[in-house]
């Protein structure tokens, strides 16, 4: 019998000859991953087992984004522990404001994470990882506090979900869409406990950011991992990033590997999906959605913050505006993103389209900061979560969609199909 | 070891921004965070729940964020267990590794009302709603949480075995 990706790459990171899916495994950990909202207490865990030294500074990283740059006094505390500590152990990889990035944008750019790699992150969407071929999960602030001591980390062996995606996707329709569509239909918690294994014609023509994406949701549908098998559009991204001395394994599944379950679709005919409040399942053809007014607009996140999710947004925006009474906030995920969108000018067609672009932050995301919404507002936003309170106020609600909705839906000040707006 | 406590039912998919909302993660103060616990769910919980109540819930409570903060408000704020069907996997790992306990029970999960008298034994999973008489028995955790869990959670467990610098 065969293995799934992901039991391979667990297999590859304990001692023992074989492994089978509910099984618990100590496993080695490459990178071990948080941000300012949890390595705090991980950071306070580490100390009070009286661990002195972190097991490896080149394989954690720490990130400052979620109320950095520092929101308030209490946040500028928490990010303080997190850059002290960052400080006295030496760590290689954090990232201070000005260098800072959303985590799971970052780690993928910096070639810091690679195929073939276990990746654990105090932060749920960690799962992002799987799109280059990696084992990575979401885990909580102790358990990243026991990696940073020992490298170790404990885990149940997951049973795989195959996902196989068929045809060829619409113009305007792209990963959020794709991800958003599975998500309606195996419900948030389809795939408790399971690695979400995404293969077919749709990923094989879709580029990287797409497939970060589509594996970032996965935590959406209550899955412990979403993974993709590493092609050449996979090598030649992390080709192009690796650092000197990194060396990276390509993992893909046998034909006779063992799923727990197995669903085909065909996507051809898929819509722009939108996601009602307050369930990331609750999800509909965009169509379904039209003439929703909505009070303010973010296109960003660890989920759609990258280069071609701005891209797209300004394709729509250009030449356009805003409409009256609607705020769009733009958050680029990364400084390079930043960058490489100022150089294509793409800056400028959304202040001249009446948005507000800001530094990379996971912000108003999870309702942090830089984008609150008050009792009774709606947001249509490229995030990942719409549950009540998600994005401010309790009695405040979020719509989801992809970047091309979402750009076009501050045009017309309502939710609508981008082809309405782009003829 | 048993306890016993009056129940609060919620619904399914309780997800952690409604445990300990985000506007309130700008610290990790375990006092701090269970001031607000509950609070998007039900914002008169706090008001309501005595220490050692029972929080009895449908499936896959504690979806979406990892943030520890949720277990951590939880057990700060003296809930002394939860039932539910199912749990989303990061809040049922923190709640083993931080030491909260927590059943998987569907039967129970359905049947029992709020406002119930419940007595529950953590070691055999088994739980007797006192107020309707009936009982249920827990999904039981495999052999390496029983370990986890009988050690005071993950730091203990990792402390012990002093495999670090």
């Amino acid at each position: 019998m065969g293995h799934t990706i992901t039991e391979k790459i667990l297999l590859a990171h304990t001692d023992k000859d074989a492994i089978t899916p509910g099984e618990f495994i100590l496993a080695r950990v490459d990178i071990a991953l948080a941000n300012d909202v949890t390595a705090p207490i991980a950071i306070d865990g580490f100390k009070k087992i009286g661990a002195r030294e972190v097991f490896d500074k080149d394989k954690i990283a720490l990130v400052p984004d979620h109320f950095a740059p520092n929101k308030d006094i209490k946040s500028a505390e928490q990010c303080k522990i997190m850059r002290d500590f960052a400080h006295a152990q030496d760590i290689t990889h954090f990232f201070e404001v000005g260098a800072m990035g959303i985590e799971h944008a970052l780690l993928p750019e910096q070639g810091i994470v690679v195929p073939g790699d276990l990746v654990i992150g105090a932060d749920s969407h960690t799962c992002t990882y799987g799109a280059l071929g990696a084992f990575s999960t979401g885990v909580g602030s102790t358990d990243l506090a026991a990696a940073m001591a020992t490298g170790l980390v404990w885990l149940k062996v997951p049973e795989s979900i195959d996902f196989t995606l068929n045809g060829t996707l619409q113009k305007w329709v792209c990963g959020k869409d794709v991800i958003l569509f599975i998500i309606g239909q195996i419900g948030v918690d389809g795939a408790l406990y399971k690695a979400m294994e995404f293969s077919g014609s749709v990923i094989e023509n879709l580029g990287i950011d797409d497939r970060l994406t589509i594996c970032n949701m996965a935590i959406e549908a209550g899955g412990k991992s979403g993974i993709i098998n590493p092609d050449e559009v996979t090598e030649a991204y992390v080709k192009e990033r690796l650092p000197e001395g990194k060396e990276y394994t390509l993992y893909t599944s046998d034909d006779d590997a063992m799923y727990s379950e197995k669903y085909e679709f065909d996507l051809s005919a898929l819509d722009p999906q939108v996601s009602f409040p307050h369930l990331p399942e609750n999800t509909h053809s965009v169509t379904e959605a039209a003439d929703v007014k909505v009070d303010q607009v973010v296109i960003g996140s660890c989920t759609n913050g990258r280069i071609t999710d701005l891209r797209v947004a300004a394709e729509i925006f250009k030449g356009k505006k805003v409409a009256k009474g609607v705020r769009t906030i733009i958050f680029p995920a990364t400084q390079q993103i930043y960058k490489q969108a100022l150089k294509e000018g793409l800056f400028e067609i959304f202040v001249d389209a009446g948005c507000a672009v800001s530094t990379p932050t996971c912000g108003p995301c999870l309702g942090g900061h830089m984008g609150i919404l008050a009792k009774g507002e709606r947001a249509i936003a490229s995030t990942n979560r719409n549950f009540i309170g998600r994005m401010g106020h309790p009695e405040s609600e979020v719509y989801l969609a992809s970047p091309a909705v979402c750009a076009a839906s501050a045009v017309k000040g309502s939710i609508v199909h981008p082809e309405e707006i782009v003829r | 070891m048993k306890l016993k406590g009056r129940v609060h039912v919620f619904g399914e998919n309780i997800n952690t921004d409604e445990i300990i909302p985000a506007r309130y993660l700008n610290t990790s103060d375990p006092q701090e965070l269970a001031k607000h616990c509950m609070e998007d769910a039900d914002k008169d919980f706090m008001s309501k729940m005595v220490p050692g109540d029972i929080i009895v819930a449908g499936k896959n409570f504690g979806c979406g964020s990892s943030r520890e903060h949720a277990p951590i408000a939880l057990k700060a704020a003296k809930v002394s267990l939860i039932i539910a069907p199912t749990f989303a996997r990061i809040f049922f790992r923190n709640a083993i590794n931080i030491g909260l306990p927590i059943l998987e029970c569907k039967e129970a999960a359905e049947n029992i009302k709020s406002g119930d008298e419940v007595e529950v034994d953590l070691d055999t999973g088994a739980i007797q709603d006192v107020t309707t008489g009936r009982f249920y028995n827990a999904q039981k955790y495999p052999e390496f949480m029983k370990e986890l869990i009988s050690e005071g959670g993950l730091m203990p467990w990792v402390q012990k075995r002093k495999q670090f610098k």
